[in-house]
């Protein structure tokens, strides 16, 4: 049979950021997967050699449009490593708290999308409905929607009153009542799992083997967070990672949507537990040394690798974001699958790739 | 709180047997970041087993630069090394997957347009000696390869 190859990406309805594939298909059948990514290289990376590195800390947030605060969070990590910085405890609790916050609209983005390219319209329309109200409340304890601009060397900039938090756990009832509406369509509806099941299969040893993390690698049944690593309040409030078996579309879909549980039971003990006092330590001098940072994005470990050589600019800054992870798994998962089940392959990987880019 | 950071100096040679024994344990592979320095290219391998990171570190000569790729042994370095072969010039010898320094499109610096805005023509000819949008450089498209 003869062989075609049909492109795709990088604009595509599906794609919500530009990755190129180039399918080799017989019939309907994808043969082969050739990648094309770096359409939108910025060079992120070598900036820190000329930026201070506490204003560093504006352009680790806006390296990802949807985790942006994990991406400031887990370069403050690193300095204060480096420097030696105790955070005041109150800091680490509102970096949980937010951190989880990001988790869930992330996620919901990430159903919203799924849906839509399900063509269910209307539960792509619900999930991003709940998603709003996460918004609201990160607009209304950091004043921002997708940049929170909250975290600095040293802790945090903005603190919540006992008024905000008693709003936030109020909120937090009605979103997850919210939640248990929207993602019982996406764990029973009959199209949903038509659509998902048996799709895109990633074995267990697979997942582990092409060093897939996040929902990718928990949806094939391993159990690994980088929240267990217990950085911010993460020492006192334990999480079990959540896992499937099936490592299929489903599973991914399925282990994304259990986490948004998690994430508001994890904003629920943060607030309940979050201590009185400073919010953040004065830092001076410059950092010198160097520090492998891990946190747990929405989409799984990230890595900063800080080098420091005692000057206000760093030597090295180096981030290995969870998609440029995800992405081999992608190129051995599509082989063998239709090519009307290519979306939903590349889908639940949620690609990210300005974050992958940098 | 502080991740552990083991970091071993291994020399090139010994990064293959190095990383295969890694393997065989288990370990995860799950970065490899280069750093240039003033006469080398230093690169960090960081392998992860039950969440606790084991590093390995070798220099490179900062011109002329080969590295024997991984890529047989962990099959997801092929992103990590065509990088770093991008950005960093180091020739990796082996890749499984080798993009040709085509895995970021950093030969065209500005890809999708130019760095001036565009603008109309005149709907008339100019007077003799007037300066139009057409005298500016040529705009660089999307040539992307």
């Amino acid at each position: 049979m003869s062989r075609t190859v049909i492109p795709f990406g990088p604009q595509h309805p599906v794609l919500p950021e530009p990755v190129h594939l180039d399918l080799v298909v017989e019939d309907e059948k994808v043969i082969e997967a050739r990648p094309s990514i770096g359409f939108i290289h910025r060079g992120l990376e070598k900036l820190a050699e000329t930026k201070d590195y506490v204003e560093f800390v504006y352009v680790a947030e806006r390296i990802c449009g949807i985790c942006s605060f994990i991406h400031g969070q887990t370069y403050c990590q690193a300095i204060e490593t480096i420097m030696d910085v105790k955070v005041p405890l109150r800091a680490l609790y509102l970096r949980t708290v937010w951190g989880e916050l990001s988790r869930i609209h992330s996620h919901l983005l990430w159903l919203g999308l799924m849906a839509d390219g399900m063509g269910f319209e209307s539960l792509f329309m619900h999930s991003w409905r709940v998603r709003e109200k996460i918004l609201n409340i990160i607009e209304a304890t950091t004043g921002g929607r997708v940049i929170f601009g909250s975290c600095k060397i040293g802790g945090v900039r903005r603190d919540m009153d006992a008024e905000t938090i008693k709003h936030i756990l109020k909120e937090m009832d009605v979103i997850e009542q919210e939640l248990r509406e929207v993602t019982k369509v996406f764990l029973n509806d009959r199209s949903v799992k038509a659509r998902l099941s048996g799709v895109g299969v990633l074995l267990k040893q697979e997942a582990y083997d092409l060093g897939c993390v996040g929902p990718t690698l928990r949806g094939s049944g391993v159990a690994q967070d980088m929240r267990k690593l217990g950085y911010a309040a993460f020492n006192d409030i334990p999480i079990e990672p959540i896992t499937r078996s099936e490592g299929d579309c489903y599973a991914r879909c399925a282990v994304r949507c259990e986490e948004l549980f998690q994430s508001v039971q994890i904003i629920r003990q943060a607030l309940a537990k979050i201590p009185d006092g400073e919010i953040a330590v004065k830092v001076t001098g410059n950092p010198n040394g160097e520090t492998i940072t891990r946190t747990e994005q929405p989409r799984g470990e990230v890595v900063y690798h800080l080098k420091a050589n005692g000057t206000k600019n760093l030597q090295r800054f180096r981030v290995r974001t969870p998609t440029f992870a995800n992405l081999p798994a992608m190129l051995k998962i599509l082989p063998g699958c239709d090519l009307a089940d290519v979306p939903m392959i590349v889908l639940t990987i949620d690609p990210c790739i300005s974050c992958t880019e940098r | 709180m502080t991740q552990e950071q083991n970091i071993e100096l291994i020399t090139v040679d010994k990064l293959l047997d190095k990383v295969r024994a890694l393997r065989q344990q288990g370990q995860r592979l799950v970065q490899i970041s280069a750093t240039r320095l003033p006469d080398q290219v230093e690169l960090t391998y960081s392998f992860d087993l039950n969440d606790r990171l084991t590093n390995l570190r070798l220099f490179l000569p900062g011109v002329a630069t080969r590295l024997p790729s991984i890529s047989s042994i962990y099959f997801c370095s092929i992103l990590y090394e065509n990088e770093i072969h991008d950005l960093f010039d180091v020739k990796v010898d082996g890749l499984t997957v080798d993009f040709h320094g085509n895995f970021y499109k950093t030969r065209i610096k500005f890809p999708f347009g130019s760095i001036k805005a565009p603008c109309a023509k005149p709907a008339t000819a100019p007077a003799s000696g007037a300066t139009t949008c057409g005298t500016a450089p040529a705009a660089t498209t999307g040539a992307n390869k």
